[in-house]
């Protein structure tokens, strides 16, 4: 009898449990499905030819081209996208790897109890904030600099997106290589060590080289970050819809078009199509950003596994 | 070979290993520079307004001087608190279910790459499927259930994540002797890993409640740009101005800053968005203080006991 009420307990508890995780899962499926029906709609229903949406330079959806059709090329934004992505992982890299380095090599104690609590709380530092400090400090910087050398910019652009960035990703870059460099054991450092290298050598030839594959990972997972931040960006880049042309001239992303756009236009409009469209490509992106990670994973797994 | 001078070698090395040191050690310095200036300034910028009631009790305004963000602060913690409501009770069933229950097969590897899928989604994207399903679809208007809704989302696989490493943080050896004394999987984790995990799980959560708090780009297309000036006497559960109806639109502080810096129209901008600023920053640290602390009394309770 109280193994009855046993079982039924456990299975009522399994129960629970599974359907919270099913739940989970069918969220995410609808998030896919919704967002990707919507995007296509543009294709399918608009009948706007995909090439020249990914390839088209010019972004006017309220003008029609020759042939008739809305100009949605959506060039402009995915080169921004990319561009600030890139170049914030550029700036953050060296930065939280050598702080990653230092907190597992130099300073375990203090890296432990002091640095890496801050660290969290850059990570917890909202995003609009950021946003805000770009505003008033790094575009303003960036101005005087170029006006102490004589040139008249704005500040807005995609340099000035790629410091906030930076500044963004770094914990996240940060706190993911701690975790690898971590995990190196411990005996590959103290044969190093037994061969006469200095710890630098050792860093440098053992444990860098032996958690390489994670801290791509932790690198990719910074530049996701990146890809997808949508406020701050928006708040520094000058959110001008045109080819980027220079890292000082105001430029927008596939975010920030997003965040501007999406409230304007009535639903079923070709624009609030082609938006949606923007939305997939994001989508999109991050799907091909978590590839990247398992094929990593793999890779790294049948080198030492 | 034969002319290699092993001294020099030695001084070659050992400068390089000194020198990668300085590097190292100033590379975490400078982190922590910049930490300190980041939240010096926004809470030196925006200590005129922290300290300054009306600001923090007053109803904002659109295009006058003086206006208080009393609305939004309410809302922020509305909002968090239903998001948590309903995130960590999911997160716990989807954690325990992941790490007590899950069969080793493509259903459970589904579910598992859903919510990796979901933790590397730009939460504006989460914002947009939150617009078009829960605002649109189901009807619910910009309100404040679609935004924790669209807030749980963005929560879930962090909530997972860190519930998840608790639970497989507990001693293998406990678990086995609850099994052992003929305790069910259920009761196990009931009566043994959760109480044991639980200043982790505590931690965590209150940790995420600052991402939580911070969060704006999942919230501009769900719980709205708007907030209803609020009368705390009323009880009509329909009515917008009643501050606990979760189907009015609520605008939050991180959404407020970048509302307003978006618009641009009110006079005292930089004042407000400092101040308001600020008021985030004080929350933010005074979550992940309580965190620590939380985390270590639990933690020292549970092991005297």
């Amino acid at each position: 009898m109280a193994l009855m009420a046993k079982a039924r307990v456990e299975r009522v508890g399994r129960g629970a449990t599974g359907a919270c995780i099913a739940l989970v899962a069918l969220l995410v499926v609808t998030l896919v499905a919704m967002v990707a029906g919507r995007g296509i709609a543009t294709f399918t229903a608009d009948g706007i030819d995909l090439g020249s949406f990914l390839t088209g330079t010019t972004w006017n959806p309220h003008q029609e081209d020759a042939s008739g059709m809305p100009t949605v090329g959506a060039l402009p934004m995915i080169a921004g996208s990319f561009s600030v992505t890139l170049l914030s992982t550029l700036f953050a890299l060296p930065i939280a790897f050598g702080s990653a380095i230092f907190v597992v090599e130099v300073a375990p104690r203090f890296g432990r109890r002091v640095f890496q609590p801050l660290l969290e709380l850059l990570v917890g530092i909202p995003s609009v904030v950021y946003g805000l400090i770009g505003l008033t400090i790094i575009v303003a910087w960036v101005r005087d600099a170029a006006a102490a050398m004589g040139q008249t910019i704005t500040g807005f652009g995609i340099f000035s997106s790629a410091v906030v960035l930076a500044i963004m990703v770094l914990p996240t870059i940060t706190s993911l290589s701690i975790d690898a460099l971590a995990a190196v054991p411990h005996e590959y450092r103290e044969g190093s060590y037994a061969l006469g290298c200095t710890r630098w050598q050792t860093i440098w030839n053992v444990v860098l080289k032996s958690a390489a594959p994670s801290l791509m990972t932790a690198v990719i997972l910074g530049m996701t970050r990146a890809f997808g931040e949508a406020l701050a960006v928006q708040m520094v880049i000058g959110n001008a819809i045109q080819m980027p042309s220079g890292l000082f001239t105001p430029a927008s992303t596939l975010t920030s078009v997003l965040t501007m756009g999406m409230g304007n236009e009535a639903m079923g409009t070709v624009y609030n199509d082609v938006l949606w469209s923007l939305a997939l490509l994001l989508l999109a992106m991050s799907l091909v950003f978590i590839v990247i990670i398992h094929l990593i994973g793999h890779k790294g797994a049948a080198k030492h596994g | 070979m034969a002319n290699f001078d092993m001294s020099a070698h030695v001084r070659r090395i050992n400068r390089q290993d000194r020198i990668a040191t300085g590097v190292l050690v100033s590379i975490a310095a400078f982190v922590m520079l910049m930490l300190a200036a980041i939240v010096t300034y926004i809470l030196v910028a925006g200590a005129p307004k922290l300290f300054d009631l009306n600001f923090l009790t007053g109803k904002p305004q659109q295009f006058k001087e003086g206006g208080g963000i009393g609305p939004e602060l309410f809302n922020s913690f509305y909002l968090l608190v239903l998001t948590l409501l309903i995130s960590v009770p999911l997160s716990l069933g989807a954690a325990i279910f992941l790490s007590q229950y899950a069969p080793d097969n493509a259903i459970t590897a589904v579910a598992k790459t859903a919510i990796e899928t979901l933790s590397s989604l730009p939460s504006v994207v989460v914002g947009l499927f939150g617009f078009l399903f829960f605002v649109l679809y189901m009807g619910w208007g910009f309100s404040i259930i679609a935004g924790a809704v669209a807030l749980t989302m963005f929560n879930i696989p962090i909530l997972v994540r860190v519930i998840q490493q608790a639970l497989e943080d507990v001693p293998r050896s406990q678990r086995d002797a609850g099994l052992a004394m003929g305790l069910t999987r259920w009761e196990t984790t009931i009566h043994v890993l959760l109480p044991a995990a639980m200043p982790a799980i505590v931690t965590g959560v209150v940790l995420s409640a600052g991402r939580v708090f911070g969060e704006a780009a999942a919230l501009i297309f769900t719980a709205g740009q708007s907030a209803p000036v609020l009368d705390f006497t009323c009880l009509d559960f329909s009515s917008p101005s009643c501050p606990w109806n979760v189907f009015r639109p609520a605008e939050t502080l991180a959404v407020h800053i970048w509302k307003i810096n978006s618009e641009g129209v009110v006079p005292d901008l930089t004042a407000i968005s400092n101040g308001t600023a600020a008021v985030l920053m004080v929350c933010i640290l005074a979550f992940n203080i309580l965190a620590r602390v939380i985390g270590k009394y639990l933690e020292r309770r549970l092991t005297s006991e």
